[in-house]
């Protein structure tokens, strides 16, 4: 793309390293911030500043948060008794959303996938784990993608858990999530978390 | 089942062609390297969504474009389908039934039955095991919607396996027996279900690939296809964990229906070693003819029968007797490319049914 200014090539080129960005719609933002008043500029890059220095993980479920302990993990009024595993934010979100559930979460951050580079160490599988140790909990539901990663994923957890005295269950499988978001529909989902079973490790 | 019409944008060495086919004979003519086998891949990459030749999708767009397309235009039951492949540099490659984008390629798998056959098919008897297992395998997952799940689910397990005892090996990460307990659970699972069905598919091309093979030769010999695997051997489960130890040695997995292979017998000789090289020909002929049968009787289409170049270096009368035995077998449409094409012209008319004749110049129909 020809860009005859170097200040619009430099910001069309933050912009499109964005995932899901090409360069023409980054050019289509970046002429569109230009058009806006200097607030709306301004604006944004505080909120991207104040986002990157003040964003944190949540230390019991690894939740993205804006303080040590997430607001799920500080309502006292949840069922701190349930766990649901989740691969990312997102899944959280779309689990909320149905209004279904009431336990709390643990954030995995990914699935297993020794291709990726990505085992049980890279997520935090060891801190679930250890969370489980303590008598608290009774049940932990795997909510994960049904991807083949996922159901790696689950298969292992599943036999790491076994060994504990929590309850395993697992939510009806061809529920989108992990990153399927957009597809999720929340009746389905709301109703698969109601009628979860008990996995057969 | 026939194609109509291809429509080709800087495919190969085509920038801009359309052409339209008769649904009985299609003869491709011209020099060497004018385009007869490109026109082939081009109907091949509509049919199963990938080059028969290439597997880099960038070496088939016509040097310095930047994308390419091709559009068919089938007949199948009384119904016109429009099918299209294109591909653009650093993007992925997109198949689209009558406009729509599939959501996985694998969903055109089958739809499209085509067999090609090619002087390179000789590769299946003279190379390694895996040119069979990616014969059979191609045609299984045509007729089996099921067995080509089944097969990517198992080849992408075995990838994640073997990465893990990479790494391993490597140190990176410490040994977890209960995560390598999460691969060989499925894998062994899918070993079973993807070897019954090997078996049972294997036998069943075997009645037609005789009858064929029989047809096309006078020959007395007894040809065979024998069906190697591991999981012929007794609990194949505790053969799979026993060899984990030599697995991680080797950082790979050393057990299971990849390493399969298919036997082809002459007497008591293999194919590939004592078969001369006629009986190689025909062979490798019968194989494909044989798919040909299968494929018709899973689909319920006719499939488009490609042959290139299978004219080449046979004399006129086993020419004929090749050309009646094809006649033979379909009734559907087939292409046919000849860079002497005199010859087999005067064969092909014996046929009866409706011949186009197309020239090809490099890379245009003139
Ligand atoms: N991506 C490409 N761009 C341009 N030309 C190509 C491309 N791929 C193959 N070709 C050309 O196509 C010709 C071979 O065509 P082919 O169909 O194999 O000929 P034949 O008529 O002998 O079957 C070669 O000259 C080769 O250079
Ligand atoms: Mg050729
Ligand atoms: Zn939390």
């Amino acid at each position: 793309m020809n860009i005859p200014s170097k200040l619009i090539e430099e910001a069309v080129e933050e912009v499109s390293k964005l995932p899901g960005i090409g360069k023409k719609t980054a050019l289509r933002l970046v002429l569109h911030l230009i058009k806006q008043d200097a607030k709306a500029t301004y604006g944004l890059s505080d909120a991207l500043k104040n986002l990157r220095e003040n964003i944190t993980h949540c230390t019991v479920c690894h939740n993205l948060s804006d303080d040590t302990v997430c607001s799920i993990c500080s309502n006292t009024h949840r069922d701190h008794k349930t766990v649901c595993v989740v691969e990312d934010v997102r899944d959280v979100m779309a689990i909320e959303n149905t209004m279904q559930y009431r336990g709390v979460y643990h954030v995995l951050g990914g699935v297993i996938s020794p291709m990726n580079r990505i085992g049980p160490d890279q997520l935090t599988i060891e801190s679930l784990l250890q969370r489980l140790t303590g008598n608290q909990v009774e049940e932990v539901i795997l909510a994960l993608s049904t991807t083949m990663e996922g159901d790696t994923t689950a298969f292992y957890l599943s036999k790491k858990i076994k060994t504990l005295e929590v309850k395993i269950t697992a939510i009806a499988r061809g529920i989108p999530l992990g990153g399927e978001l957009e597809y999720a529909d929340e009746i389905t989902l709301g109703r698969s978390i109601i009628t979860r079973t008990l996995l057969e490790a | 089942m026939y194609i109509e019409k291809l429509n080709v944008l800087n495919f190969k060495n085509y920038s801009s062609e359309e052409i339209s086919f008769s649904p009985e004979i299609n003869l491709v003519t011209g020099l060497n390297g004018s385009g007869k086998t490109n026109l082939l891949d081009a109907i091949h990459c509509l049919s199963l969504g990938k080059s028969a030749f290439s597997t880099q999708e960038q070496n088939l767009i016509l040097t310095n474009q930047p994308f390419l397309s091709a559009l068919g235009f089938f007949q199948k039951g009384n119904k016109s389908y429009e099918v299209r492949y294109d591909y653009q540099k650093g993007s992925k490659k997109v198949i689209l039934l009558d406009g729509k984008a599939y959501d996985r390629l694998s969903d055109h798998i089958g739809r499209f039955p085509v067999v090609l056959i090619n002087p390179d098919d000789q590769k299946i008897i003279r190379e390694g095991s895996e040119e069979r297992r990616k014969f059979f395998d191609q045609l299984f997952c045509q007729i089996d919607h099921q067995y080509l799940t089944q097969l990517m689910h198992y080849m992408h397990l075995l990838k994640q396996r073997n990465a893990l005892l990479k790494e391993w090996k490597e140190g990176i990460t410490k040994k977890d027996f209960v995560l390598l307990d999460s691969y060989d659970a499925p894998l062994i699972r899918l070993n079973d279900e993807l070897h019954q069905k090997r078996k049972q598919y294997t036998q069943h091309f075997l009645t037609y690939f005789l009858l064929q093979y029989k047809k096309l030769t006078e020959d007395k010999e007894h040809m065979n296809i024998v069906y190697q695997s591991d999981l012929f051997k007794s609990d194949f489960p505790g053969l799979f964990q026993k060899n984990r130890e030599r697995d991680q040695i080797l950082e790979r997995t050393t057990l299971g229906i990849h390493k399969d292979d298919f036997l082809f017998t002459l007497g008591e000789q293999t194919v590939k070693h004592y078969g001369s090289q006629g009986q190689q020909k025909s062979f490798v002929i019968a194989l494909k003819l044989a798919q040909l049968e299968m494929m018709r009787e899973f689909s319920k289409t006719e499939p488009i029968l490609l042959l290139d170049d299978i004219f080449d270096k046979l004399d006129d009368e086993r020419i004929h007797h090749l050309v009646h035995n094809i006649a033979g077998t379909t009734k559907g449409q087939i292409f046919i490319t000849d860079a002497r094409p005199e010859r087999s012209m005067e064969i092909i008319r014996l046929l009866k049914r409706e011949i186009r004749i197309f020239h090809i110049d490099k890379g245009k129909v003139i």
